[in-house]
Order: C-alpha cells, then sequence, then structure tokens
C-alpha cells in the first residue's frame, strides 16, 4: 500500500522545495486530517448515541439544534447541530482547577490521551491506499500507541487530588491493562496465519481466501474475545467502572471541566473508532465488499468494489460495531469490578491462550 | 477535612475514610455516608442523616389536624398518599367516624395506585445505581400515566393533600375507573418487559445475587419492615396481619423473598419483591373498582376536627414499610404531640451492619435495594 | 394474648415493677425497673415482643417531666403492647440498644428532641440536628438560639411572605 505522505511526498516534489521544508508542511497537513477526522467522528458519535439512546429509552433525544439554517422541523432528526452547540459550548466554558490539585499534572493528562489516540491513527488505513503512513508492524504499532492512554487516566485521577477520582483512575488502571492481554492475543492469532503484521497484507489475504471471521472456529471466538475486551478497553457499559456515573460521580473525570473534558471525550469515541476500525480490518475483511467473504465468487462477478467503495466498506463494518457499543451501554447493568477483573484473567485470558494453541494446529492440519 | 491534599506524608496504605456526601447522583436524597475503605472493601459504615430536617413534629404542634396533612405530604415525597392515609387512619381512631364505604373502596384504590407509583421509582432509580439507565426511563414514562391519573383526580402530580381524616377531598372524577383500567391493562405486560430487561439480566444478578444478605431475625430487631423485610422471608404484611381500612376484603397474596438467585435476604430478593408487589397492587386495584359503591365522599368530614383526648398509635403499610403515627391529644384541634415512625429511618440504621465487608459498588446496590426516602427519615 | 393477660403475666414474673395508666391500655414502668421489664418483654417466650415500632418522647407539660413511650408488637405472636417510662429532667433512663437495635436511632433521636438522656446507649450524639445545636426543640419550653454560627434566626417572621 502507499500512503498518503508518500503519494504527497511524490505529488509535492514537483516543486522542487528542500525535504527540510517539505516534511513538516506534509505532517502538518496528516496531522490536520487526523484531527478533523477525530472531531468529526466525535461530532456524528456523539449525536448518534444521544438518540439511539433516546429511541431505545421510548424518548426522543436532541430535537431543537438545527444547524447552518437547516432544523429537520418535528422529523427525527431533528437536533443534528447540537453536538456542534455543545462543542463550541464547552470551548467557551470556564476552566476550573481545583486549589490544591497538582496543577502540571491536570492540564498534561487529557494531552496524553489526546497523544495516544492520535498516533493510532497515523497507522490505520481507511481505505486500501488510503493511511497515513504505511508502518510494516501495522498491528503492532495501533496495540502499542492505544495503551499510552492509561498512563493519562492515571494522571487525571491523582491530580485532581479527590478521592473518588482516584478510585476511579485506580480501577481504570488495572481494567485497561488486563485486558490489553486478550486483545493482543486474539489479534496475535491472526499475525499467526497470516505470517505478516502488516494490515494490508492481513486484508489481501483475507481477499485470497475468506474473511478471518470464517476462518475456523477459533478465530470466530477470537472475534468475540476482542470485541468484549475491546469494550472494556474503551470504558464502555458494562465495563465503565472508572466512570461510572452512579457510583463516583464521573469517575477520574470528575474535576475537568471545559475544554479539557471535551478532550476527554473526544478520546474516547476515538478510541471507539480506531477500534471498530482495527476489528473490521483485522476479522471482518476490511475494504472488502461482501461478496468476497468466502472468495467463492468469481473476480468479474464482484461489484460493490474498488478504492471509494473500500472506503464505504470499512467505515459501515465500523459503524455497525460501534452501533452494537452503544446498544450495550443502554441496555446491561455494569459490572463490579473483582467481576470484571475474574472476567479478564479467568475467562478470557485461559480461552484466548487455547485459541492460540488450536488454531496453529489448524494451520498445520489445513 | 484533614487529610484532604494527597501528598507523600499522608499517603499511608491503610484505612481511608471516604465521604459519600450529602450531594451524590446514588444517595437518594441528602444523606452522607461515612465509609472506613481497606481499598475496596468497606470496613464501617455510619449514615449521617439530618440534612432534610424540616421540624414536621415541631410544626405539627402549631397546627391543625387538617393543616397538618400537606406537612405529611412532603415527609415521604415519592409515597404521598400513604402519608395521608396513614395520618388520617390514625386520627380517625380518635375521632370515632365511620367512614362511607365509598371513601374506603377510593383510599384503596389510590393507595394501591400510590404504591404501584412508588415502587417504580424505587426499581428504576435501582436500576440507575447498578448502571442500567434504560429500565430508569421506562419505568418513570409508567409512572407519569399514574400521575395523570393523579392530577385528573386532584389536581397535583407529586403532593396531594387529598386524604383527609373523615373522608377525601374530591369525588372521583368521570371515566376515572376506565382510564385506570386502562392503565393496568397497558401496565401488566409492562413489567413482563421490565424484568426481562433488568431482573433476569446475568449482569445485575452477578450484581445482585448473595449481596448484602439481611437475616430475618437482625432485620426484625432493627426494625426493618416493608418489603425488605419480606425480602428476607417473614412473613409480616400489616394489610394482611392487622388489616386497616377494608383490606380484609380483598384477596392478594404477599410476596416473599425465596432465595431463587441466591440466598434468601440478598439484594435481588428485596427487588424482586417489589416487582410482584406491583402485581398484587394491580390484582387489588381490579377488585376495588368492581366493587366501587356510590356514596357520598364528604358525608364524615368533620368541620372541626377534634378528636377525643388521648393517645393513638396508628400503623399503616406504605411503599417503604410500617409507616406510624403516635398522637397524643388534649382534646383541642392542635395535637398535642405527633411523631411519625419512618420506615425509612429502621432500614436505613441496618445499612452498617448488613454492608460491612462489600465493596463500594456493593454497597451502591444494597442503598438502592432499601429504598429510602430522605424526606421520611429526616421529617 | 390481650392486654390483661400481658398485665397478668408480667405481674407474675415482675411483681409490682409496673403499673396501668388508669383508663387506658398502657403500662408504666419508672426507669429503675426499666431494665429487668424491657429484658422480660423480650426474653420470655410467652411475650416474645421481638419488634419494637416505635419510640416517642413527649413533654408532660409542666417543664420538668419528659417520658418515652415504647410501641411494641410480636410478629409471631401478634400482640401489641405500649410502654411509657417517664422520668424528671436529667434523670437516665436505661438504653435497650442492647435488646432491639431499633433503639439505636430512635434514643438519639428522643436526646436529640427532649433531652432525654439514655444511660448505656453507645453513641448517644445528635442524630437530626447537627452536633453542635443547643437546646432541645421539642420541648414546650424550647426557645431558638438568637444565632447560630453567626448566622441570625429570624424571630419577627411577619414580613416572610
Amino acid at each position: 500500500m502507499t500512503s498518503i505522505i508518500d503519494s504527497l511526498v511524490k505529488s509535492f516534489s514537483s516543486f522542487n522545495l528542500d525535504l527540510v521544508v517539505l516534511l513538516p508542511v506534509i505532517t502538518l497537513i496528516g496531522g490536520t486530517v487526523i484531527f478533523l477526522i477525530m472531531a468529526v467522528n466525535a461530532l456524528i458519535a456523539v449525536y448518534f448515541e444521544r438518540k439511539i439512546s433516546a429511541f431505545m429509552q421510548d424518548r426522543l433525544g436532541p430535537m431543537e439544534v438545527g444547524i447552518f439554517g437547516f432544523k429537520g422541523g418535528k422529523k427525527f432528526w431533528g437536533g443534528i447541530g447540537q453536538t456542534l452547540a455543545d462543542a463550541i459550548k464547552l470551548l467557551v466554558k470556564e476552566d476550573i482547577l481545583p486549589n490544591n490539585a497538582d496543577k502540571f499534572l491536570m492540564i498534561l493528562a487529557p494531552f496524553i490521551i489526546f497523544t495516544g489516540a492520535f498516533l493510532t491513527f497515523i497507522g490505520l488505513p481507511f481505505a486500501q491506499n488510503v493511511v497515513i503512513s504505511d508502518f510494516n508492524i501495522g498491528i503492532f504499532y495501533i496495540v502499542a500507541m492505544s495503551s499510552i492512554g492509561v498512563i493519562g487516566v492515571i494522571l487525571a485521577g491523582w491530580s485532581s487530588n479527590n478521592k473518588w477520582s482516584l478510585y476511579g483512575s485506580m480501577r481504570a488502571a488495572a481494567q485497561i491493562i488486563s485486558y490489553e492481554i486478550p486483545i493482543g492475543l486474539s489479534l496475535l492469532l491472526v499475525v499467526l496465519v497470516t505470517g505478516s503484521l502488516h494490515l494490508g497484507d492481513i486484508v489481501q489475504w483475507q481477499a485470497d481466501h475468506r474473511w478471518f471471521i470464517f476462518h475456523s472456529p477459533f478465530t470466530f471466538l477470537a472475534f468475540f474475545i476482542y470485541y468484549i475486551s475491546t469494550i472494556a478497553e474503551t470504558n464502555r457499559t458494562p465495563f465503565d467502572i472508572p466512570e461510572a456515573e452512579s457510583e463516583l460521580v464521573a469517575g477520574w473525570m470528575t474535576e475537568y471541566s471545559g475544554f479539557r473534558w471535551a478532550l476527554f471525550f473526544l478520546s474516547e469515541y476515538a478510541n471507539m473508532l480506531i477500534v471498530s476500525i482495527v476489528a473490521s480490518i483485522v476479522f471482518l475483511g476490511g475494504w472488502l465488499s461482501p461478496m468476497q467473504m468466502f472468495n467463492i465468487l468469481p473476480d468479474s462477478w464482484l461489484f460493490l468494489d474498488g478504492p471509494v467503495m473500500g472506503f464505504f466498506w470499512i467505515m459501515f463494518k465500523a459503524v455497525v460495531l460501534i452501533f452494537i457499543m452503544m446498544w450495550f451501554r443502554w441496555t446491561f447493568p455494569r459490572l463490579r469490578v473483582d467481576q470484571l477483573m475474574y472476567l479478564c484473567w479467568k475467562v478470557f485470558i485461559p480461552f484466548a491462550l487455547a485459541n492460540l494453541f488450536f488454531v496453529s494446529l489448524w494451520e498445520l492440519i489445513f | 477535612m484533614e487529610d484532604q491534599v494527597i501528598n507523600k506524608s499522608t499517603l499511608e496504605t491503610g484505612e481511608m475514610v471516604l465521604n459519600m456526601g450529602p450531594q451524590h447522583p446514588s444517595t437518594h436524597g441528602v444523606l452522607r455516608l461515612k465509609i472506613h475503605t481497606d481499598g475496596e472493601i468497606v470496613s464501617k459504615i455510619e449514615p449521617v442523616i439530618g440534612y432534610l430536617h424540616r421540624c414536621f413534629e415541631k410544626h405539627c404542634e402549631n397546627l391543625s389536624y387538617e393543616q397538618i396533612v400537606p406537612f405529611t405530604d412532603r415527609c415521604d415525597y415519592l409515597a404521598s398518599m400513604h402519608m395521608d392515609h396513614a395520618f388520617s387512619i390514625s386520627v380517625e381512631k380518635l375521632l370515632d367516624v365511620e367512614l362511607p364505604e365509598r371513601v374506603e373502596y377510593i383510599r384503596v384504590i389510590i393507595a394501591e395506585l400510590q404504591r404501584i407509583a412508588s415502587h417504580l421509582v424505587a426499581l428504576g432509580t435501582f436500576g440507575l445505581d447498578v448502571g442500567a439507565i434504560t429500565p430508569f426511563t421506562w419505568a418513570i414514562r409508567d409512572r407519569e400515566r399514574i400521575l395523570d391519573l393523579f392530577e385528573a383526580l386532584c389536581g397535583a402530580r407529586l403532593l396531594y393533600n387529598y386524604i383527609w381524616p373523615g373522608g377525601v377531598s374530591h369525588d372521583l372524577p368521570p371515566k376515572f375507573v376506565e382510564r385506570t383500567l386502562d392503565f393496568l391493562d397497558y401496565f401488566d405486560p409492562q413489567i413482563d418487559e421490565f424484568n426481562n430487561l433488568l431482573s433476569t439480566n446475568k449482569i445485575f444478578i452477578e450484581r445482585t445475587a448473595d449481596v448484602g444478605v439481611l437475616p430475618p431475625e437482625v432485620g426484625i430487631n432493627f426494625g426493618v419492615t416493608g418489603p425488605s423485610l419480606r425480602g428476607s422471608g417473614v412473613n409480616f404484611d400489616l394489610r394482611k396481619n392487622e388489616p386497616y381500612s377494608i383490606y380484609d376484603k380483598f384477596d392478594f397474596d404477599v410476596p416473599l423473598g425465596e432465595g431463587t438467585m441466591g440466598s434468601v435476604g440478598d439484594t435481588w430478593d428485596r427487588y424482586y419483591v417489589r416487582v410482584l408487589e406491583m402485581r398484587e397492587s394491580a390484582k387489588i386495584i381490579r377488585q376495588a373498582c368492581a366493587q366501587l359503591p356510590d356514596g357520598d365522599v364528604h358525608a364524615a368530614i368533620p368541620k372541626k376536627v377534634r378528636p377525643a383526648a388521648g393517645e393513638v398509635y396508628g400503623r399503616y403499610e406504605s411503599a417503604r414499610g410500617d409507616v406510624g403515627f403516635y398522637i397524643i391529644s388534649n382534646g383541642k384541634n392542635i395535637p398535642l404531640r405527633v411523631k411519625m415512625r419512618s420506615p425509612a429511618f429502621c432500614n436505613l440504621s441496618v445499612l452498617s451492619e448488613i454492608a460491612e465487608g462489600w465493596m463500594i459498588s456493593d454497597v451502591i446496590a444494597i442503598l438502592g435495594s432499601l429504598d429510602i426516602v430522605l424526606g421520611e427519615i429526616d421529617r | 394474648m390481650s392486654f390483661a393477660e400481658i398485665i397478668q403475666f408480667l405481674e407474675t414474673k415482675a411483681t409490682g415493677k409496673s403499673s396501668i395508666i388508669e383508663g387506658k391500655e398502657v403500662i408504666l414502668v419508672s426507669p429503675a425497673n426499666w431494665t429487668e421489664i424491657s429484658t422480660l418483654l423480650k426474653n420470655e417466650p410467652e411475650l416474645d415482643f421481638d419488634y419494637l415500632m416505635c419510640i416517642s418522647s413527649y413533654d408532660k407539660g409542666d417543664n420538668k417531666s419528659y417520658g418515652a413511650a415504647y410501641n411494641f408488637y410480636s410478629i409471631n405472636k401478634q400482640h401489641y403492647l405500649e410502654v411509657r417510662v417517664e422520668t424528671e429532667d436529667g434523670t437516665a433512663i436505661p438504653s435497650v440498644t442492647s435488646l432491639w437495635q431499633t433503639a439505636d436511632w430512635h434514643e438519639r433521636e428522643a436526646f436529640d428532641m427532649m433531652g432525654i438522656i439514655f444511660e448505656g446507649h453507645p453513641n448517644l450524639k445528635r442524630i437530626l440536628l447537627s452536633e453542635d445545636w443547643e437546646g432541645y426543640p421539642l420541648r414546650k419550653d424550647y426557645k431558638e438560639p438568637d444565632y447560630y454560627h453567626g448566622m441570625p434566626v429570624p424571630k419577627d417572621k411577619s414580613y416572610w411572605d
């Protein structure tokens, strides 16, 4: 796969500029694109979360705020501009830092979380040849970068100087770090079969053979272990013990207001997008259309294919996975901390390890 | 507070005193819980109450009996009809009036509707405490229908001032019985839907089964009554054991906790007893609506409520348990002393006993299952 | 058991320790005998009053004597009893917390509101009012303080709408 950075470098080389000047400009362009993706994703995801939760709870959700003159009347899409209005409100809100809090760490924490999500987007492809930077250690890079966020969470809870925030961040630290293990083990299955960490190679393997979720019963199980573990990673119900609203007010985010809080939220939705896209690339065929689920149709029969449709398919699968995450949030109660830990260490990790073993057997036999 | 700043000198690894302060999303009002924890496990809980004390008993010494009824509303604001009714039957014991049949039937219908409404709030907020947000909105949606009925009846949605000593303030509006029966037809499948979502949910059962077991002897010793005690298997319901009003004319069961999902008397039992009680209340309402006689509801209301001198302890089964009004009267139209025994007061005192040794999340679940209302505790 | 039977039973077990109030179905016990009578009420299998419903404190009106009314019920035997213990200002009533844990908070409230001291109570602090409040509000001769922590307590309420 060629990456955007490479293609940009090629197209800008006609300007005959020195590389020292070229590279910052291109990285700036890449960075802005990522930031725009994160912002737009947060806007849309928050709006959909509110509407979906409203419809599940037999109410309507935001209905009043229109956007750029378009109001939608009494139709169910009435409040389209609500998130934009909320974002603007958060930007102009007063920034409160508690007196006895550790100010430097408190200011630093949201940026660390944001940076973790930001860096992950660099290696995440959105279609064939649409990736900011083409790492040949694709998956490894993504898993590594998404682990940076936990440091921000711990700092946020600690620096707030609030016992409830401390509780939240300690729980979060335990939870996020523990659930990275089943994630890594499930992804390892895929790497084992394809023999490469590169995301493009993984999708290519799926194009040549079949979608990973149908590869063997073990990868089918691995998909579910991966999916549920990512729900725990991103602190969504039923695993939202760190930000449990009814127990800890807002957990580790209690003392944050205004734009810093918006950064936390931005990163949470960005994380949801990241894990959904990774799940759809690794297990569900990425930018391949459903026609290529089993690779039984001859190539000439394939339609709904191609680079533009590839973007549509990846986003479609990711959106379905995000919808299911939101569905879970408004249906299930939350697990208690020790039940959460039990689930990770005594259920998921043994199953993931067993999976690994059996998939290698499968590969040997078939 | 002494250990507000967390720095190296105060960072011990021993016990932490946590303040689930008067303002908290889960404490059902202004309740302060001083929790001594060791990590996540609670070693001691001390509830601190009194933040909502409004001197109800002192006010009663300056108000006439009819004027006290709105004040009793505000004690337990989620089941105000029960408070009115409890006070009225206590005063009527001293007044020695003969109530028309229609008044008794109306009072029973209203009391049972109020019980359903109060239990809906209890179940909804309990789900909210445990993390399930959708059952709360569904419960409140159903409760709105009951509040619409009450609004048609007496004009108020939450604090009614409806049941007066000697009768009720307004007769039933036209079509009230049809609307009530329509509501009950709509409501019965809603309970099944609610159960599907919350009661039989595996995660909910894991959070609540075997948690906070209340042994029956401990419950009785602490004065726990109502669904919290029946969840431990004690068959004690004032409507059956010491029937007041016309409750002996109706056929209904008293749901008891049986340890279906865990041990007897755990949080799930206390929660599920309330769900079953809503069904029983619906049964009672149907029977009462079918037998409703005609009559004048204002016939027995005295011009001036002047009970005989003496004392009375009137008992009543409200949504939360056993309400008692101890009234000392000296023959005037103003009582000498009114003491209200609130069920939630005793239910809350058992928290320090059954919540020790559990985690903080469990404390919230146990507190939710005891179903307290601070207005009633602090008066 | 009816009231008469209960009284008869108590007389056989603890003669002269309790008396009936004229014309009412209420037993009057002095603080000195209260420990013995309360233990009887709880532990005797024929009485079996395991449920203390309410402790109401009352002011007798002569500015020096107060009383506490105890309402008992037996869940198994389904009989009811009201007991009153009256005392002078300053004399303590023995606490029954060790027998019925309900009494823990109810006695604290009686102390808080009426100033009755309960001897042997594990934690006799104010429960509804703040710890440093002065005075016992439910007494008939109670005067509100002028200031509380610097905040004036309004006496003339005529300008309240």
